[in-house]
């Protein structure tokens, strides 16, 4: 009883207060028959019957709808192995493999089965794991989602808990605050009288504020669990389908019919806020939801390295084909022209495989010999070892201890490991706002009261420049990096004579509040000259709002339910102010107010008269109120813009410095709102309000615009209070991080679903727009009327809008012009489409910064399918919310930001992290580390394939192209598996070129992964022409030493197997050496593998010569080659003129072309970096991409700002210090 | 308070998957990085060249100072004009003397080699049709899966040695006498003796071998054991390419300067069928094998190059220095001011 009786204390009729948007006239839902709006009903697409609170019926057929279980896993475990196995047999190499080990078993083949079956079957499984693990993980994510529970209503007025996935169409459902919805529903009634609810649909679109829903009227007396005993209701609605802005049905309830529009309907995955509580119907569950059906398969994707090396592969399988071609045709005319000669092969006794009367058919047999056994140019143990190392190399990004994320305890996850090395290669990074670059957490930090700016505080902009300017660093050398690393001292003191204070210090860390200023706070403001401003301006903050405090029973502390961030901060800003807000009733608000320390606090009642809310057309909201005394006011908090249009001849007094204030504020990233209020007489009030009523009740589509006729009546002669500064507050180390992904060259775009004037804010804020830049703003101008050509004119306005802005760039002469291109998600609509949109990607990759607002999910895909498609270089996306899912799948590597709420994104992402500024790291250590290292093991694998792979080749052509290789199967088989895969994988997983500092310090190094400065045909070709080269020499130089004679002081002569296995050395020195060569880093680990290795080929060779399996090669290091100095020295020699060629090339590059890694390493190697600092630092802050984005460049303008402004008033500031 | 508690724990919770700090995760291992230096350069090519080119003279050195005498005669041991038909009737006489002049002292051992020209021994076909087992292990003797064709006689009886290689053992012999004297030659220990001990059995003795209608090469003793038919072991290491020597047997005396040696060939293999040819070599030895120049020549070669490209790159270091680590060799210096971005 207790508990419902509480309820009931806090309910309130919003729509009293509320008066536009979200509420229609209430009558027009019940003058709507079934003919009208639902007219689709029924028809195709519109066929789901819905009979409410008797799921029973939708158990079985012909209504049985899916369960809200949902699964997003690829497989299951029956279909797991023949699915994966096919995904598998879907590569080209792959399908190659399976084919050759199935010829493995016929006689056909030159080695034993085991050696063809053994290592596929190892990559295939290794590569089936994989998936199945990373299944498993999706597993694991959906029964989490599908094991939440929520109350449902079992019968007899009774609910209980149930799994998501046990829901069904019909349940009814009761959702409390702060969970999310388990299914599509519809709205029967809220724990507020008149049935609305807050949603926060961030998970969906990735907007913030808060959307208000508002159930039928009809059903508003279903407001407890009781009153669902005998409830019965049928809707009839649209078939699922993924569109979330539009939903039509009809509710049929007590023999009438009501039609549902999208206000009534919630969505799975967003979340009710500020609202105790729903009851709702199930309508929609699991993939028939309409967030499911947005959802898209998550793409497979593939680096552009793994792309061209494919590419490469098809190559040496046209060289394989080709050169068994060669033999099979060789081997072909020696069978019919030389094998019947060749009596010791007893030819008259020969089977089909050499049948010297048909050599054609002998021929093509051999083919498929050949290709076998050429095989190893084609070397089925890159694809382990890739593999094998991208997961190592994923490790490691898990592990690093600077991606952990101390608040949130999450690190860093590669969840795929197919993309390392794209990291390193990316050209422009798409980001989404909300939740990747701020927290979506408002920070009340200045505020400028009767032309008076108030609060110390600084944003990190104005601190570094502060720095820099203090330090007295006249040359711009320094870099800024040093300026933030020292940044945590306490504050310094400016020139101006103001204290800033760094963000970290702040004192209080009340959330929402990081304002410092002791003239306001501690009930100072008393003392200052306008102290009735004042005491105004915090009232309207403490008043001119829709919030509802909540008061925590245990400590007696207030929290607010605010529908914006904003508004929360302001509420916070009010109570630290003295001016507590902590009740409302249904007309009334109350707030506790303590004018100066000492005295106690006063509670003052005011009677809410009228409320005129915000929307983003009005860009204002204004609350009308009657204080104690019985005077009518009007608070009125909006755009500066509006409010300045607004203001009375009277109220002009501050608007000059308020507008400079303002002015400061917006340059340093923060969102503004101007305060004004305005006294009413008691009769214009009262006339004015039976006008406002008329039109509140006004039935019909020009009800709003009446309203708005009417509230701007009132909200004019207003005088200017003062202005308030929020700081959308940053993520950590987000203006750094953008400022050094610039300096590496990356282009970054935001798309954001907020509005304009916030991504503008926040372009501020993160220095992707600064005062100074050129600004192309494409929108279309609205106001027009719903004409038929409305669309072309838009489209046309907008064409011109880019030309000019092309114009404009072209024209440019300073090169140090920056442009910035905001457009809006209108805009963007035509922008995109087939004939506009290269145009406006021209444009936009002339810009410097690119911002694009109020961008739904499939438009942020879109442009970065555009920017892709259109620029053709890696694309990067990041973001967190489910609506960055669409282009976080679409990018070349998706990002998503974990931490908050919604896996979404994670799951959808290729890499996570959980805050945007390790995206630095990743990128400019990872990336850069794994691009080089993928890349130097590609082009080394197939420069130690091609080495090996063509000795057996001109073999052939001496053993009669019969098929016989030099080699033991043995050491074909251990070659690529053990004797030289472990050096190759701890290059690729090891190698570093430069250490992780210096890739953070040189952020231009980063640009030999745009540039695929190592994975270029020249360097492709090169490695390769070097792998030709080493098998010419060793096959030559060997056989040239082991032709006929002697081979030792025995007189013994060296057969098959000596000579094989003097080759083999000498490739498994060569390629070592070779290796040892490319390596510039050496911890314990590549020195054993590298050394190991061939150490491994000796002790192998001995070991084997111990078994009688050997065949010729028993004993064959004891007996025959150890004691055989020949064996010796034409291993010297082999692997002397294999090395020669590749250290001249690497030794004439770094003499006469070095690459900046070269000389990097160089100066730390002489420790010059030690000992000529100056230069260090120099190259240190020259080591960037010319950018005209982040912080650095922002730096500039604004020390010339203030330099400028010092020649200008040097003196004058003294005296203001004084004072 | 619960709640405080909770919220302990899930701090706990997540302090515990904070990765733990080791050198090996952050890839922060000690490492050693080797530069290329100017100095490590030269000295690496003038290190190879110093080290080669006396390697090369001394390979030189030891391969003039062996002897080497090579004596064809396939040809000019058969007189009539149809060769095969003269080589395969088994009646003709086959015996042919040839006479080599001896330019210079020859110290003992000389090596008695036979040299077979355009043979495939490393043919496919060829090199598989063997049975180890079977030449190792008495028990095994019809492991022969692998000999065919010939692997059983026509009354299906395992042939011992079983496979080509086996059924096509050399069978020229050479006898010697040096001044007319004539001299012994020894035929012990020219096989690998891992071969006598291990590889072929002391108790297998050859069965049924050419005993079917062809007749391949030569036939065995069918009272030695496999292990002792030495002339078999060493045929049985096929050879790697198709012109090859093997070893027939040792001289064990010295031969001096203008000594005429007497050989007289029985000439019974058929190379003429598929155009081979045939000689007889003598050589003596050094610590490099037999007479081998190309090892020295490469290795003077190369060794040379590298002095070559040592001053080279000294010459390059002087004309066009660059010091180490210059920052102006950074990209970011060398770019032109009007570089587009």
């Amino acid at each position: 009883m207790g508990r419902a009786g509480g309820r009931r204390r806090d309910r309130l009729r919003w729509s009293k207060l509320y008066t536009f948007s979200c509420f229609r006239a209430p009558a027009t839902d019940e003058a709507v028959g079934p003919s009208s709006a639902g007219g689709a009903v029924g028809g195709p697409g519109f066929s789901r019957v819905v009979h409410c609170n008797n799921p029973a019926i939708h158990r079985r057929k012909p209504l049985k709808y899916p369960t809200n279980y949902i699964s997003t896993t690829k497989y299951n475990i029956i279909t797991f192995l023949p699915k994966a196995i096919f995904e598998q047999f879907r590569r080209v190499a792959n399908l190659y493999f399976l084919l050759t080990a199935i010829l493995s078993l016929t006689p056909v083949c030159p080695f034993s089965a085991v050696s063809m079956i053994a290592p596929l079957a190892f990559v295939v499984g290794l590569s089936m794991i994989k998936e199945g693990v990373e299944d498993w993980r999706r597993f694991i994510q959906d029964m989490k989602v599908n094991n939440r529970k929520v109350a449902v209503h079992k019968g007899d007025g009774q609910f209980e808990y149930k799994h998501w996935e046990d829901l069904c169409v019909g349940d009814v459902v009761k959702v409390e605050k702060d969970q999310f919805f388990p299914a599509d529903l519809l709205l029967l009634s809220s724990s507020y009288e008149d049935g609305i609810c807050y949603v926060e649909t961030m998970n969906l679109d990735g907007e913030t504020n808060l959307k208000v829903k508002r159930s039928l009227e009809v059903t508003l007396p279903l407001e407890e669990d009781e009153s669902f005993k005998d409830f019965r209701a049928v809707i009839r609605c649209e078939d699922p389908n993924p569109s979330l802005y539009t939903f039509v049905g009809n509710f049929e309830y007590e023999r009438q019919v009501y039609a549902i529009d999208p206000f009534q309907i919630l969505l799975r995955d967003s979340k009710l806020r500020n609202t105790a509580f729903i009851y709702g119907v199930v309508i929609f569950t699991g993939h028939d939801s309409k967030v499911m059906q947005n959802s898209t398969e998550s793409p497979s994707k593939r680096s552009r390295i793994e792309r061209k090396m494919d590419l490469i592969i098809y190559i040496l399988f046209t060289v394989l084909v080709l050169i068994s071609l060669i033999s099979s045709i060789g081997f072909a005319v020696r069978i019919k022209l030389d094998l019947p000669h060749w009596w010791y092969l007893q030819p008259q006794n020969s089977n089909k495989l050499d049948d010297p009367s048909r050599p054609a058919l002998s021929g093509i047999f051999h083919l498929i010999t050949a290709l076998i056994l050429y095989g190893y140019l084609i070397p089925i143990s890159l694809y382990v070892s890739i593999e094998l190392v991208k997961v190592l190399q994923a490790h490691f990004i898990n592990q690093d201890i600077h991606m952990f994320d101390e608040e949130t305890g999450n690190t860093a996850q590669a969840r795929t490991s197919n993309l390392n090395e794209e990291l390193g290669q990316v050209h422009t990074i798409l980001s989404d706002k909300t939740g990747t670059l701020t927290c979506n957490q408002m920070d009340f930090l200045k505020c400028s009261i009767a032309g008076i700016s108030y609060g110390v505080g600084s944003s990190e902009v104005e601190l570094a420049a502060a720095k820099q300017m203090a330090s007295g660093a006249d040359d711009q050398d320094i870099p800024l990096r040093d300026v933030w690393e020292e940044s945590n001292a306490d504050g310094i003191q400016l020139v101006e004579g103001v204290t800033f204070s760094v963000g970290n210090n702040r004192k209080a860390s009340i959330k929402g509040f990081s304002f410092q200023d002791d003239r306001l706070m501690q009930g100072n403001w008393t003392k200052e000259p306008n102290s009735s401003t004042i005491l105004l301006f915090f009232r309207i903050l403490g008043l001119c709002h829709t919030a509802i405090p909540e008061i925590n029973e245990a400590t007696g502390s207030i929290t607010y339910e605010a529908e914006s961030p904003d508004e929360g901060a302001f509420l916070v800003a009010a109570r630290e102010f003295g001016f507590e807000f902590f009740k409302r009733t249904q007309s009334s608000v109350f707030v506790r107010e303590k004018h100066t320390s000492s005295k106690g606090t006063t509670e003052r009642e005011f009677k809410i008269l009228n409320l005129l809310e915000f929307n983003s057309k009005r860009k204002r909201m204004s609350v009308i109120l009657k204080d104690e005394d019985g005077q009518i006011l009007l608070f009125c908090k909006g755009a500066d813009s509006i409010i300045f249009d607004r203001l009375a001849k009277n109220g002009r007094m501050y608007e000059a410095d308020t507008s400079k204030h303002l002015n400061d504020y917006g340059e340093t990233g923060l969102r503004t709102l101007a305060l004004s209020y305005r006294l009413l007489e008691e009769s214009e009030y009262s006339s004015w309000s039976s006008e406002f009523l008329k039109a509140k009740t006004t039935i019909g589509p020009d009800r709003e615009l009446q309203l708005e006729r009417v509230s701007d009546l009132i909200e004019r002669e207003l005088i200017l209070v003062g202005a308030t500064a929020v700081e959308d507050k940053l993520q950590k180390g987000v203006p750094q991080c953008i400022d050094r992904l610039a300096q590496a060259g990356l282009k970054i775009w935001v798309l954001t679903g907020d509005k304009m004037e916030t991504a503008i804010n926040i372009g501020y804020a993160c220095s992707l727009l600064r005062q100074g830049m050129k600004r192309i703003c494409l929108s279309i101008p609205t106001g027009d009327q719903v004409a038929q050509d409305a669309k072309k004119a838009a489209k046309e306005s907008l064409m011109l809008q880019i030309a000019n802005g092309s114009q404009m760039v072209k024209l440019e002469k300073d090169p140090d012009a920056a442009f910035a291109l905001v457009i809006d998600g209108k805009a963007l609509a035509f922008a995109l489409e087939d004939d506009m949109k290269h145009m406006f990607l021209n444009l936009a990759t002339e810009c410097a910064s690119v911002i694009c607002c109020r961008v739904s999910p499939k438009q942020k895909a879109l442009v970065t399918r555009l920017v892709k498609e259109g620029i053709g270089q890696t694309t990067l996306a990041i973001g967190d919310g489910a609506n960055d899912v669409g282009m976080i799948q679409e990018a070349d590597i998706g990002v998503g930001i974990s931490g908050v709420e919604g896996m979404q994104a994670v799951m959808a992402s290729d890499f996570s992290i959980s805050q945007f500024r390790f995206l630095e790291r990743l990128l400019v250590v990872h990336g850069h580390w794994c691009y080089k290292r993928i890349a130097q093991m590609i082009c080394y694998f197939f420069y130690k394939n091609i080495a090996f792979g063509l000795t057996i080749f001109y073999f052939e052509a001496f053993a009669g192209f019969s098929g016989q290789s030099v080699y033991d199967d043995w050491f074909m088989l251990l070659f690529n598996v053990v004797l030289t895969s472990l050096p190759v994988i701890s290059l690729g997983v090891f190698e570093q070129d430069v250490s992780s500092e210096i890739c953070l310090q040189f952020p231009a190094l980063y640009q030999q992964g745009p540039k695929n400065l190592f994975f270029d045909w020249y360097r492709i070709l090169g490695w390769m022409g070097n792998g030709l080269y080493s098998s010419l020499a060793i096959f030559f130089l060997n056989l040239c030493i082991f032709y006929d004679q002697a081979i030792r002081a025995g007189g013994q002569t060296a057969d098959m197997a000596a000579v094989g296995t003097t080759m083999f050395t000498c490739i498994i020195w060569a390629v070592n050496m070779q290796i040892a060569l490319t390596m510039n880093h050496f911890t314990w680990i590549q020195h054993l593998f590298v050394w190991g290795s061939i150490t491994t080929w000796y002790l192998f060779i001995l070991a084997y010569g111990m078994t009688l399996r050997s065949r010729d090669n028993y004993q064959i290091l004891l007996e025959v080659l150890g004691p055989t100095p020949l064996y010796w020295v034409a291993t010297l020699l082999v692997t002397a003129a294999c090395s020669i060629p590749y250290l001249i090339h690497i030794s004439y590059q770094r003499s006469c072309n070095p690459l900046d890694h070269h000389v990097i390493q160089e100066i730390k190697y002489l420790r010059k970096d030690v000992e000529d600092q100056t230069m260090w630092k120099r190259e240190r802050s020259k080591a960037r991409q010319k950018t005209k984005i982040g912080f650095t460049a922002r730096v500039d303008a604004k020390i010339k700002q203030i330099r400028g402004k010092l020649h200008k008033k040097g003196p004058s500031l003294t005296i203001h210090t004084v004072s | 308070m619960s709640l405080s508690g909770s919220e302990s724990d899930s701090l706990a919770s997540r302090r515990s998957k904070k990765p733990k700090y080791s050198k090996f995760t952050q890839q922060e291992l000690p490492a050693c990085k080797p530069l290329l230096t100017p100095g490590i350069v030269i000295g690496a090519f003038s290190l190879i060249g110093i080290v080669f080119v006396p390697i090369g003279l001394a390979s030189l050195s030891a391969s003039q100072a062996v002897v080497e005498l090579v004596d064809r005669y396939d040809a000019e041991c058969v007189s009539a004009n149809d060769k095969v038909g003269f080589i395969q009737d088994t009646k003709t006489d086959k015996a042919c003397t040839r006479t080599i002049t001896v330019p210079k002292p020859m110290k003992r051992p000389i090596h008695i080699y036979y040299q077979l020209e355009n043979y495939y021994q490393n043919h496919r076909r060829y090199v598989k049709s063997r049975s180890d087992k079977q030449l190792r292990y008495k028990d095994s003797a019809h492991m022969i899966k692998n000999c065919e064709p010939e692997a059983a006689s026509e009354d299906g009886a395992p042939i011992v040695p079983c496979g080509l290689i086996a059924w096509s053992l050399f069978n020229d012999t050479y006898a010697f006498s040096v001044n007319k004297k004539s001299i012994e030659v020894n035929k012990k220990n020219i096989a690998w003796d891992s071969d006598k001990s291990n590889k072929f059995g002391s108790d297998v003795y050859p069965s049924n071998f050419q005993k079917g209608d062809l007749i391949g090469g030569a036939k065995l003793n069918d009272k030695l054991p496999l292990s002792e038919q030495e002339d078999l072991i060493v045929w049985m290491r096929t050879a790697a390419l198709p012109t090859f020597r093997k070893l027939y047997g040792r001289i064990e005396t010295d031969i001096m300067a203008s000594d005429e040696i007497t050989v007289v060939i029985q000439n019974n293999y058929n190379t003429y069928s598929f155009g081979g040819t045939k000689a007889l070599v003598l050589s003596t030895t050094s610590w490099i094998g037999g007479k081998n120049n190309f090892i020295g020549v490469a290795y003077v070669a190369i060794g040379g190059i590298c002095l070559f490209l040592a001053m080279c790159f000294v010459v390059l270091y002087v004309v066009k220095p660059r010091v180490l680590g210059d920052p102006s060799y950074l990209s970011w210096n060398k770019e032109t001011p009007d570089h587009p971005n």
